[in-house]
């Protein structure tokens, strides 16, 4: 890479972070409805481009490595595009810049115009954490960028106060949990700078074998998964996750659902394959026995409890939850199909739950309400968005064709290749789990198809920039659950990379 | 057409066109695409198409052998049939549906690998319960979710034997599976699910009758059938079919007797038909597979017949009990006819369909020497004799004159039932024309040449015999009496027995069912003191709480990691 430093692709890894970062001050400056939107989604585009550029050179070129204003790492920050990663950068700056199609008209409902520069400059910042995070191959700076990204997501979350005063509150909690993980995970760092006296990643994993055994590096790692646990919102860490998404501002929670704790996930394999390896994550510290039980609890558990929700958003937010645990699950595996599972779910059920909580955001905007109880009828009210909706939820259920089944598909095989009752007993649970999610999203199929609306509503779809975006999402849902060359395929080759010890 | 087209994806492809037409275009359309799939069918000859990858699995979307050839050929005039007999109807859904359910089963059929299989076979699922719920009783709503969500599961289940069959073998391509362990006992519990297997069979009587007039006639010939096809693709000769299969020629005649609603009646004999071809795919052989696809032939069109005119005299008079029906004779005597001839086919009366393909699958369990099986066979004919030969036409058209008097039934209707009219009877008489199409074909004939059909013939005239006198008896509305004189013979002791027996299977039954609704409901309950609204698990905890529950997590964990200290690290 980089035969000469002066073009502008040899920058681009820095620029995908830093694009979002220095549009988001111009933002805040910005008045009126549409300035600061347009501004915002140019960044997000332009990231995204970026990010695909990366991706194509990181799959055919292999792993990318820029030094930070030119200082040679360990010493200066390093930034790798590795395969990971780079699928990584195009998923959330792809997720990221189809809401922001939605945004417009939707935010506009939701937030006083006067905030609405500084909305988009908090989302910029958001958007530069989680990009951040995935390109930086230092430690110490993961955690600035995470701080980033949790700084202006507590003041993201906190804006749907317009809407329910309850975000307030939603907001402050998450602000308390997440600062613990946060604070965890940098107690972890320092700890680990303390045995290594570096911070590059690749440096750490590279001298990581000689300290493995010592004291603090254990107690590293246990900071380390549980800070990361809270960050990705794992049963029973989620408290905050439920009552955040429900009241956000629409597109906050499409944005978040789908990228937000995958990106801790992202951290999470990271530590667990790179920096740790396979062999001391799970022979070592026996991880399985730790992560398998708050997986497999999450789901079923948060599956059941979303069964009884009143509210869309939330009853969505706890399937979240619940798939979370199905991320978990392939992690938990320690086998290289569980580890696809994972990354292929991490992409799956961005695009699925994206695509739901838009239709979602496109009830709001037409109803002003996501409790079951005002979205009677819904289904002949709304036609379009609401058979969008039922859509998505068949992605959720892992119907075959959608991106879910694939999913499933995998963990089901890594569950059988751990085999004894362990494994087969996880494929019942899983069946289970699916059919769980059948009865909420049939909940939701009752409501809007099996009631009479109310009386006086009329038929009336959400405008048509809400739809298309929507749409994007739920037909590109069934496209990868279809073509799943592009997912599954990078997914394969990650998973082969992370488990090869690399 | 699209070479190697699977021919399901016509009629799949054709239901997205019925919302944007109407009136005779919609006609023209749905009487058409049968047709074209049928021709689709033909035009490819046999051959595998359409092969993909699809996450390292080989795909094979389009495979036609013989045997999947005849199911596909009967399904394609089950269609046609079926949509004739629908044309009057004005519901876009119902037409949507309809269409979607038919292509499906015929795509499942013609499916070469497991996972398209298993797609289809959802897709037929989910597709027909509208045709339950069409009905838009509440009755229909709650038969049909409870109908999907047994439909469902045979599908996860299949799913899950599919998932474990490919860990085994490392193929998912759909032929000879056998019993063998785990992942081919889940398969066999889902085809068995479908084809109605002896405890799982509850869902036909329970839905079937509640579907729309039309909706029931194409509920019958599909699903079953499709299940029986998977059966004799995989399961030829697996010897606890042949026990399973003689169960259910004979319970159901038991509650056959005791029903007073006739689609219900008819529901019970197609569950004893189904019987008669799990046999066959049991007994294995090639006489007995030719014969369990020659008599789902058979069984598609006179059963379709049966449900058909039962459809029009529902449509007609409004109820279909055998209490209020009787003396239609003179109002509808078309129907009264058709309908007759599909008693007799069912009956296996010389010269219908139900003879040539019955006579098959009977000769090939005497010549197994499977003497019981045999003489259960021959039970449950006589009694499929009482309860759709005889007790279906004789309480709607003949036996006391209820008073009502309608209309003929509508000319759609009409022609449906003649078409399947003249296949019961076309294959009765020309029976070789359905042998050419058997998977088995050549190997067949010295087998039928022999004494085995002719004895068999003696004894199914004997019967004829024995109904043709019935019918003397009891023909003439007038002389009840004299029925019911010589009806105490053979009814008194037979329906104290079968009330006997019906009554043992339903308490059992009933215990068995109470004790699961009981689990389930516990199991609810405890979910919902849980996991409920506002419950412990779905409570928003104060963050105290919650930060507590995270430093006591990471004490255990931190604590968990440090035996490693101990001990070296396992290299």
């Amino acid at each position: 890479m980089a035969p000469d430093m002066l073009s502008l692709s040899s920058q681009f890894p820095i620029l995908v972070a830093i694009a979002p970062l220095l549009t988001a001050p111009i933002c805040a400056l910005l008045r009126g409805k549409t300035a600061p939107w347009a501004v915002t989604t140019i960044a997000s585009a332009y990231a995204f481009y970026i990010s695909l550029q990366l991706l194509l050179t990181v799959a055919s070129f292999g792993p990318i490595s820029y030094e930070l204003g030119g200082w040679a790492p360990p010493w200066g920050i390093e930034y790798v595009v590795d395969l990971l990663s780079g699928f990584m950068l195009v998923l959330i700056s792809g997720v990221s810049t189809g809401v922001l199609l939605f945004a417009r008209e939707s935010v506009t409902k939701e937030v006083p115009t006067s905030q609405l520069g500084l909305f988009f400059a908090a989302y910029l910042l958001a958007l530069t954490g989680m990009l951040g995070i995935c390109i930086t191959g230092d430690a110490f700076n993961v955690f600035v960028f995470l701080e980033i990204m949790s700084l202006s997501s507590y003041a993201l979350i906190a804006m749907g106060e317009r809407t329910d005063r309850r975000a307030l509150t939603a907001a402050f909690q998450y602000l308390i949990i997440g600062t613990v993980g946060a604070t965890f995970y940098l107690i972890g760092v320092g700890l680990i700078y303390m045995m290594t006296g570096t911070l590059n990643i690749a440096d750490i994993a590279a001298r990581f074998p000689e300290i493995e055994g010592t004291r603090p590096i254990l107690a590293a790692a246990g900071f380390i998964v549980i800070g990361l646990a809270i960050k990705l919102a794992l049963f029973p860490f989620h408290i905050w996750l439920p009552n955040g998404y429900t009241y956000a501002p629409s597109i906050i929670t499409a944005f978040f659902a789908g990228t937000a704790t995958k990106v801790s996930v992202y951290l999470l394999i990271r530590y667990i394959f790179t920096v740790f390896g396979v062999n001391y994550s799970f022979q070592g510290l026996e991880l399985m026995d730790i992560l398998l039980p708050f997986a497999v609890l999450g789901f079923l558990t948060m599956s059941a409890v979303a069964i009884y929700q009143t509210n869309i958003k939330r009853l969505l937010a706890y399937s979240s939850v619940a798939q979370l645990g199905y991320i978990i699950l392939g992690i938990a595996l320690a086998n290289e199909t569980g580890l696809t599972a994972s990354i292929v779910h991490i992409f799956n059920h961005a695009i699925v739950k994206t695509g739901l909580f838009l239709s979602v955001g496109c009830m709001f905007f037409v109803v002003g309400s996501t409790y079951l109880k005002d979205l009677e009828g819904i289904g002949r009210r709304m036609p379009i968005t609401t058979f969008g909706f039922v859509l998505g939820g068949l992605g959720l259920i892992g119907v075959p064709l959608t991106p879910g089944f694939i999913s499933k598909w995998y963990l089901v095989v890594a569950a059988l290749e751990k085999g004894s009752v362990i494994g087969y007993g996880l494929v019942a649970l899983l069946m289970v789990s699916s059919l769980l999610a059948v009865i909420y999203i049939w909940r939701v199929v009752e409501v809007a198809y099996f009631r009479d609306m109310p009386e006086g509503t009329v038929k009336e779809e959400a405008p048509i920039s809400l739809l298309v975006p929507t749409w994007l999402f739920i037909l590109g849902s069934f496209y990868f659950g279809i073509e799943t060359s592009f997912n599954v395929g990078i997914a394969k080759a990650a998973a082969a990379f992370l488990m090869g010890g690399a | 057409m699209i070479e190697g087209l699977n021919p399901g994806f016509i009629l799949i492809f054709g239901a997205l066109l019925v919302p944007i037409t109407s009136g005779i275009i919609r006609s023209i359309l749905l009487l058409t695409l049968p047709v074209l799939a049928l021709t689709q069918i033909y035009t490819l000859g046999l051959g595998t198409w359409g092969h993909y990858e699809f996450l390292g699995l080989s795909i094979e979307l389009t495979r036609i052998d013989p045997l999947a050839r005849i199911f596909g050929t009967v399904f394609c005039l089950a269609s046609f049939m079926g949509m004739i007999y629908a044309l009057h109807v004005k519901d876009t859904i119902q037409h949507f549906v309809a269409l979607i359910y038919m292509g499906s089963a015929i795509g499942a059929v013609f499916a070469g690998d497991m996972i398209t299989l298993f797609v289809f076979w959802e897709l037929t699922a989910i597709s027909s319960v509208f045709l339950i719920w069409a009905s838009r009783t509440e009755r229909a709503y709650k038969a049909g979710m409870r109908y999907l969500i047994i439909q469902v599961s045979s599908g996860v289940i299949l799913l899950g034997g599919i998932i474990l069959y490919y860990q085994e073998t490392g193929s998912i391509a759909f032929n000879y599976i056998g019993l063998t362990g785990l992942a081919s006992g889940l398969i066999l519990l889902a085809f068995g699910i479908k084809s109605a297997f002896p405890f799982l069979h509850n869902w036909m009587q329970d839905a079937y009758p509640e579907a729309t007039v039309t909706g029931t006639v194409i509920l019958s010939a599909f699903t079953t059938k499709l299940a029986i096809y998977t059966l004799a693709r995989a399961f030829p000769g697996t010897d606890i079919l042949i026990p399973i299969g003689a169960a259910m020629t004979v319970y159901p005649i038991f509650f056959a007797v005791l029903e007073n609603d006739l689609r219900r009646v008819l529901a019970y004999s197609l569950n004893n038909q189904l019987g008669y071809m799990v046999v066959g795919v049991g007994i294995g052989t090639e006489l007995a597979i030719n014969g369990t696809a020659a008599h789902a032939f058979a069984h598609i069109m006179y059963k379709s017949l049966l449900f058909m005119s039962m459809g029009a005299v529902l449509f007609r008079t409004g109820t279909i009990k055998a209490s209020e029906l009787g003396g239609l004779y003179k109002s509808m005597p078309v129907t009264m006819v058709f309908c007759i001839i599909g008693a007799m086919s069912i009956a296996a009366f010389p010269l219908t369909g139900g003879f040539v393909s019955k006579a098959m699958i009977q000769s090939a369990a005497a010549d197994g020497g499977m003497v019981v099986i045999w003489l259960i066979m021959l039970f449950a004919s006589a009694g499929v004799m009482d309860h759709s030969g005889i007790k279906v036409p004789f309480f709607t058209f003949f036996a006391h004159d209820s008073g009502i008097r309608v209309k003929e039934a509508p000319m759609n209707m009409l022609f449906a039932m003649g078409f399947a009219a003249f296949f019961c009877i076309g294959i009765g008489v020309f029976p070789g024309l359905l042998y050419e199409l058997l998977p088995y074909e050549p190997t067949y004939k010295p087998y039928t040449a022999g004494h085995v059909i002719t004895s068999l013939q003696l004894l199914l005239f004997a019967v004829l015999a024995f109904a043709l006198l019935m019918r003397y008896k009891i023909y003439p509305p007038e002389l009840r009496s004299t029925n019911l004189d010589f009806d105490w013979f053979y009814r008194v002791p037979l329906k104290w027995l079968a009330l006997a027996i019906g009554r043992l299977i339903l308490v059992i039954w009933n215990w068995f069912l109470g004790i699961a609704n009981d689990i389930v409901y516990s199991i609810i309950n405890t979910t919902e003191k849980t996991h409920g609204d506002g419950k412990v698990l779905a409570r928003t905890t104060s963050s105290s709480t919650a930060v507590m529950i995270i430093v006591a997590v990471l004490g255990f964990v931190v604590v968990f990691f440090y035996r490693f200290l101990q001990q070296p690290l396992p290299m």
